[in-house]
């Protein structure tokens, strides 16, 4: 077998390949998005005034459910063709491993939906503050959930069903929701939002340090 | 031996439940006496299934796996009955049934982390990949309940200033804390009585096929 990083980047590319031969698969989560965006002026009413407070809140939510639908495919192919099995086998930490799949899966969904998240934010006239914040608290935001989301997947793989899934991250996901609320708030209110920035950023750290053990440990568990 | 100690701890804790239940005193405050209980009750279920799936992960203990599993559902009773008695002790003393106060949000992200779990557990067809895989989840929510409890407590100080105080903290009367403390110590009875009720049960449904179950269940001995 290769070296370690070598063995890193060959899974990421290969995540990354795989994704962009199935185009829909990556469209899709952002179509969701962009729907589910859509249906909030539709049922709150084209009022500015109405609209103008929510468009935060909306981006966030919606964007926590899109990356919650598109979590599956992290594992589940590799899991049914076998090559989960073959990665628990393999003469590397498993950890690793996980960890180049968390990668790639937030490259494939993460950053697309940070992009078009912020077009949303201007056609919703979000102000050039607030839009700043936006993007820095998705950045920050979008890898834990998608770090969190990868136990869960690791757990209820194989089982039918994916409102499970769904039941099981929502509670936690939570954190990520409010900090990056607060800070939404606080930077249409003009106000500084260094403090909120740096909680999303410590509980990125501690996501990115102990996810990947939790879901390594839940994948061995599913395939023992 | 094992069934005989059984039935007398459950025997003298279910003594030890009947008396204080028939306490009587005060005003519509009383519901304080199974209102706060349960929801110390809450945290503490939580943390023995947390401490029993390190237990069950690190030493494969398999009585660990079975307090685990049978404390989920009274786990999440006791969240329900703590969250179903505030807010009818809500409706009179702050004239809603709910208000979106920090401990009432981290409370019900408790019960829906307990849900999560449950369902988690009733989607497996092996119990012993089920317990394992709880287990995990069980850990992650431990490492996440102080992050959700902080947060959601900042996102309401932040958004709430105005939040109802909460019992305005009067340093409780001596005459009112100790039927507080009986009641506690009655449901901590409860809960261990039940849970050996409930532990008893699927040790025997766990081991349906061995001989001496089949000896119990023939002679009728010990079985509730």
């Amino acid at each position: 077998m290769a070296n370690g990083s070598n063995t890193f980047i060959t899974i990421v590319r290969r995540d990354l390949l795989i994704a962009f031969r199935n185009r829909y698969e990556l469209v899709n989560p952002l179509m969701f998005f962009i729907m589910v965006i859509v249906l909030f002026p539709l049922a709150i009413g084209s009022d500015k005034a109405m609209l103008q407070p929510l468009t935060a809140a909306m981006i966030w939510v919606t964007a926590l459910l899109a990356s919650t639908l598109s979590l599956e495919t992290i594992f589940r192919s590799d899991f049914e063709d076998g090559s989960i099995e073959q990665f628990t086998l393999a003469n590397y930490p498993l950890v690793a491993l996980v960890m180049a799949k968390i990668l790639a899966h937030w490259l494939i969904t993460g950053l697309p939906l940070i992009i078009v998240a912020l077009l949303v934010g201007v056609f919703l006239s979000l102000s050039n503050a607030a839009l700043i914040c936006l993007l820095l608290t998705l950045v920050l935001g979008t890898p834990i959930l998608s770090l969190i989301g990868a136990i869960g997947v690791a757990l209820t793989i194989g089982l039918r069903g994916g409102m499970l899934l769904s039941l099981l991250i929502l509670p936690l996901y939570m954190p990520v929701l409010i900090f990056a609320m607060l800070a939404m708030n606080n930077a249409s209110d003009g106000l500084s939002i260094a403090a909120e920035l740096y909680f999303l950023g410590g509980i990125l750290v501690l996501a990115l340090t102990l996810a990947p053990i939790a879901t390594a440990a839940a994948l061995r568990i599913r395939l023992s | 031996m094992w069934f005989a100690l059984l039935c007398f701890v459950t025997g003298l804790y279910g003594g030890l439940v009947m008396a204080p239940a028939d306490y009587q005193q005060g005003e519509s405050f009383r519901i304080i006496y199974i209102h706060v209980p349960s929801a110390w009750m809450s945290l503490f279920v939580y943390m023995v299934i947390a401490v029993n799936s390190a237990i069950l992960l690190i030493w494969r203990v398999k009585i660990s796996e079975i307090i685990a599993r049978s404390s989920a559902a009274l786990g999440a009773s006791f969240t329900f009955l703590a969250l179903a008695t505030g807010s009818i002790w809500g409706k009179p003393m702050w004239g809603t049934w709910w208000v979106w106060d920090a401990r009432l949000t981290s409370e019900l992200i408790l019960l829906f982390l307990y849900l999560g779990y449950i369902a988690l557990q009733s989607a497996f067809e092996d119990r012993r990949v089920a317990a394992r895989a709880g287990a995990i989840l069980a850990l992650v929510g431990v490492v996440n309940i102080p992050i959700i409890k902080y947060s959601v407590e900042w996102w309401s100080t932040l958004h709430q200033p105005a939040t109802i105080s909460k019992i305005g903290a009067p340093s409780i009367h001596i005459e009112m804390l100790i039927p507080l403390l009986i009641m506690t110590i009655a449901f901590m009875c409860y809960f261990f009585s039940v849970l050996l009720v409930r532990c008893r049960s699927e040790i025997l449904e766990y081991e349906n096929n061995t001989a001496w179950v089949k000896d119990v269940l023939a002679t009728g001995e010990n079985v509730a």
